[in-house]
């Protein structure tokens, strides 16, 4: 339970997560809560066997993919501010935010940000394209057992065909965001903090 | 000075022998003197009195986080096929029923995440939250000092709960030992105020009765209105002698370690026990751990195999008092019975539900699960089939598989048609 953790949290750090998350001071602590009772080793930083203890987390097919995009690259623990800075993504965007001048340029909370957060879910060596080969493995991840190699291989295929606009049979990101435009990305890659 | 001090202990002498005369006869005699009830009645008074003037003074430090018992965000309820047909009918391909789609990924995605900042499964190890403050600084965001009233205040309720409810149930339960049938003595010594709801369907004689658990105390407030016979292994050290003095009032039904592996030979034992019509009901807890009291978790089957009267009984705690819930990853039993014994009161309500029996095709399974909903039902409790064995262990691999299968289905749907026809 939290209740000694707020202590352990600065004020000085809380305003720096504000700034650049949008996340409210309430919001903040109590996600700084979450962060801690999560924490099971204390020492300030998660690691990935600390997100897998979530077993809501460990049946998702795509549980594994989400925890590393936590972790930076190479790294194996994830501090407080980099565990806030993940979450913003999936803030609402909400109408004044969009005149806010914010010194990092785009929020994090932005639709380029929230598709490329899920971009990176599919491109697993982080080289800005995702192959055929690594939409093969992700499928895999989210089917299981249940289809065969050659289904999944055109799956695959028909995916990279509808996407692929400069023929090097990869998905960019930008063609990745051409073929999601009509999707809400604002609504489906939110959550609904309270207060 | 010397003269200040005896006259001090003589009144504390005094005073302490009243307050055990006025506990411990009427306990003996199973009578009550309604001070429990003026306790707890002042105890409530105090405590709204309390949380208005820390929300008062919140108001005036805007600065302080509210804190509030519900969760940190708004979960949308809608299943894996909604949620991802949603995704897909903005898809500028729109295929019916079937194939796969590139934003498929943001259901999963959404879900984890939510799942990260909030789940339904570890927050039922960890004490409930409260509301409101009830003076006990452990059950407190932030302590700040509000005004001298509530200073003082809260410094009275260190002095009464260490200095005079502390030394009480030490004696009172060091007496139990002696009295064997001092359960009672045990709840006063806790200052447990215990509602019994429906008592006509108290367990009987060559049943079993099945609880939802939060703590050891569950024992003492269920055996306070009824002799139940006990199964669990033996203990050794502080428990081993508690079990040993229980032993002597009530016939109970204990195995070695080694014989609770053989699922066999327990539930033979069990079968023989209630066979036997003139013995005391079997008190079991199917969750087989302590859960924190807003849900009631999966139940074991094991006991609801053997066949016999299921007597299902709901307790619920009110967390206003003390946090009953025993957190046995982070405390051992001495310091959870401190706790326990420092806390203001344990107030609980106990009720008792109407007799059930397995039914015609249906196997232990859904009988077990009929079981805890109908006391999550009773008790207010959120009923929920995650194994509370998940405390300790790792989630089964099966429930990942079974989220595969489930969306391998959405993506074959059309495709059989389709697999003749080769990528073109």
């Amino acid at each position: 339970m939290g209740s000694r953790a707020s202590s352990l949290l600065r004020e000085e750090d809380i305003e720096e997560i504000k700034k650049e998350t949008g996340f409210s001071h309430s919001q903040i602590t109590r996600l700084y809560s979450r962060f801690h009772s999560l924490d099971k080793g204390e020492n300030g930083a998660l690691s990935r066997e600390d997100f897998q203890r979530i077993p809501e987390l460990a049946i998702n097919p795509l549980g594994d993919r989400i925890i590393n995009a936590f972790f930076p690259e190479g790294e194996d623990q994830v501090n407080f501010r980099g565990f806030m800075r993940t979450l913003a993504h999936f803030r609402p965007v909400e109408d004044n935010e969009k005149n806010k001048d914010l010194t990092s340029g785009e929020p994090l909370n932005s639709r380029t940000n929230k598709l490329h957060f899920a971009f990176q879910l599919y491109d697993l060596d982080r080289d800005d394209k995702i192959s055929r080969d690594e939409l093969l493995q992700v499928l895999r991840m989210m089917v299981g057992v249940n289809i065969s190699d050659e289904q999944l291989g055109s799956i695959a295929d028909r995916t990279i065909q509808e996407a692929d606009t400069n023929g090097d049979m990869c998905i960019s990101f930008s063609e990745f965001t051409k073929v999601l435009e009509k999707v809400d990305v604002e609504q489906k890659m939110s959550i609904r903090f309270l207060h | 000075m010397e003269g200040a001090w005896e006259i001090a202990f003589v009144f504390f002498q005094v005073w302490l022998s009243i307050v055990v005369g006025l506990i411990m006869l009427p306990a003996m005699f199973g009578v009550s003197l309604g001070f429990t009830d003026i306790y707890i009645k002042v105890l409530v008074k105090t405590l709204e009195w309390a949380t208005l003037r820390i929300q008062r003074g919140q108001k005036e430090q805007a600065a302080l986080p509210s804190q509030s018992a519900n969760g940190i965000i708004e979960k949308d309820d809608g299943s894996m096929q909604e949620e991802i047909g949603e995704l897909r009918r903005s898809h500028p391909k729109n295929l019916a029923g079937g194939d796969f789609t590139l934003c498929d990924a943001f259901y999963f995605c959404k879900k984890g995440i939510e799942n990260i900042v909030e789940d339904q499964v570890t927050q039922r190890f960890t004490s409930e939250e409260l509301a409101s403050w009830n003076l006990l600084t452990r059950t407190n965001n932030n302590f700040c000092y509000i005004s001298v009233r509530l200073t003082i205040i809260w410094g009275l309720g260190v002095f009464i709960r260490y200095c005079i409810l502390l030394p009480l149930s030490v004696k009172n339960w060091l007496s139990d030992l002696v009295h064997i049938t001092c359960y009672r003595i045990c709840a006063r010594g806790l200052s447990a105020t215990i509602r019994y709801h429906n008592k006509e369907n108290r367990p009987k004689k060559g049943g079993i009765c099945v609880a939802n658990h939060t703590s050891p105390i569950d024992i003492v407030i269920l055996a306070n209105d009824g002799c139940y016979a006990m199964v669990g292994q033996v203990h050794g050290g502080l428990m081993g002698v508690l079990q040993r003095s229980i032993v002597r009032s009530c016939p109970h039904v204990w195995f070695e370690r080694s014989e609770m592996k053989d699922r066999h030979a327990v539930a033979k034992r069990l079968k023989d026990h209630i066979a036997d019509k003139t013995k005391l009901p079997i008190l079991i807890f199917p969750e087989g751990t302590c859960i924190n009291n807003t849900s009631v978790m999966m139940f074991k089957k094991g006991s609801f195999e053997i066949g016999g009267t299921i007597y299902p009984v709901a307790i619920k705690y009110d967390p206003q008092f003390g946090d009953a819930f025993w957190n046995s990853a982070k405390y051992n039993m001495v310091s959870y019975l401190l706790r326990m014994m420092t806390s203001w009161a344990i107030v609980c309500n106990v009720w008792y539900l109407p007799p059930m029996t397995r039914q015609d095709g249906e196997d232990a399974v859904q009988f077990a699960n009929r079981v805890k909903s109908a006391i999550a039902h009773q008790g207010g409790l959120v009923d929920l089939s995650w194994d509370g064995g998940l405390k300790r262990e790792k989630v089964k691999e099966s429930l990942k598989e079974e989220q595969q299968k489930m969306y391998s289905s959405m993506i074959i749907g059309s495709d059989f048609n389709e697999a003749s026809v080769g990528p073109a």
